[in-house]
């Protein structure tokens, strides 16, 4: 078929240059383009449905249960948190200017962003690896080793209002949707540096630099999808109620 | 609106060169700073008094940040209607069935769990 389609066209090609990455079943660069943009937007939005049945749950047992949900939120360090909120951002900006370099045909720009984005995404999970480890230290891993003791019986200085043992429980629920959700994003983060490794090397080797872009732009629209996860999951599980004893 | 009027200029289909539009890096920097105001923004919010209006002023600041990152870092604003349709179709999807779960919860007869 492609044979005859050059025997009846002869001299087509000569006059219409392909790009190499232009692949045999798009017309166009631009409809390969439009095309592979579609698919991963596509993707992203299963994502979203994805998340959000776990937005979902919190939502309903956060009205359930929101004396439990505001006094387990407010163990959390709001410090920690909102520095993670900058370095997750960081990083956004940094891949967003490695597009630009991709784009604007800068190799050494796009390593350089790509470096960036990865350091500042180990820089979260590193945080927040800090941030689990207290949470296992202070027995609020949600399970047989659960204490309530800190929210029946809090201290003074914390403001806190005990809550009944019952409610205190239900402080699991809380912790069991900050790990899952957090956790997920945390995956998310994971896979994504593992791309961002395999992206750096094929960069450093001049292969998006060179009028080919989508695999960079679309690996930034994963990166910057898993951001705006994290800009709801701040306020949502850090700031529920930071008004103790109100 | 000013922005309606500057969408309709980004999809212009008869010239290829319109459709991919590099976003300036002064673009992302404003972006970038936009957001690190609006985590500031979350976290002072967060210790006022505001009562029932806390918890909707932090998730309005986070849709806010959601939006511009959508919009330029992810492109959507210089994308083809196509595009912008799809995003809008997925998120609003997302928000009916938030609306439908959250309606069958306020309105059964709880209280008795």
């Amino acid at each position: 078929m492609d044979s005859q389609a050059i025997a009846t066209h002869p001299g087509e090609h000569e006059v219409h240059e392909h790009p190499a990455y232009l692949r045999h079943h798009f017309e166009t660069v631009e409809q390969q383009r439009e095309a592979t943009a579609f698919g991963m937007w596509l993707f992203l939005l299963t994502e979203i449905m994805f998340f959000g049945g776990m937005f979902a749950a919190y939502l309903i047992y956060r009205n359930w249960y929101y004396p439990a949900f505001a006094a387990a939120s407010n163990t959390l360090s709001i410090t920690l948190g909102a520095t993670n909120t900058a370095i997750l951002i960081t990083s956004g900006f940094a891949m967003a200017m490695g597009v630009w370099c991709a784009e604007t045909k800068r190799r050494k720009g796009l390593v350089l962003s790509l470096i960036l984005t990865t350091i500042f995404g180990l820089a979260f999970l590193g945080v927040k690896y800090f941030e689990y480890k207290e949470k296992f230290e202070l027995h609020h891993v949600p399970g047989a080793d659960f204490s309530i003791s800190q929210f029946v019986h809090p201290s003074a200085e914390s403001k806190e209002t005990p809550l009944a043992p019952d409610m205190a429980e239900k402080t699991q629920i809380y912790f069991s949707l900050y790990f899952a959700m957090t956790g997920m994003h945390a995956l998310h983060m994971i896979i994504g540096i593992g791309l961002l490794v395999w992206l750096l090397v094929r960069s450093q080797q001049g292969a998006y630099t060179n009028g080919y872009v989508q695999p960079i732009e679309y690996f930034g629209l994963y990166w910057h999808f898993v951001d705006i996860v994290w800009i709801f999951l701040f306020p949502l599980l850090y700031l529920i109620d930071r008004h103790p004893g109100r | 609106m000013a922005h309606s009027k500057l969408a309709a200029e980004s999809y212009d289909h008869d010239d290829p060169e319109a459709i991919h539009h590099i976003v300036t890096p002064t673009t992302y920097i404003a972006v970038y700073l936009a957001l690190l105001v609006g985590t500031a923004l979350t976290v002072i919010a967060a210790f006022l008094p505001l009562g029932p209006l806390n918890p909707v002023v932090a998730v309005a600041i986070a849709c806010f940040k959601a939006v511009i990152v959508i919009l330029f870092f992810m492109h959507v604003y210089y994308s083809s209607r196509l595009m912008k349709l799809t995003v809008a179709a997925g998120f609003f999807t997302f928000i009916v069935l938030i609306m439908m779960v959250l309606s069958d919860y306020m309105s059964r007869s709880w209280g008795l769990w």
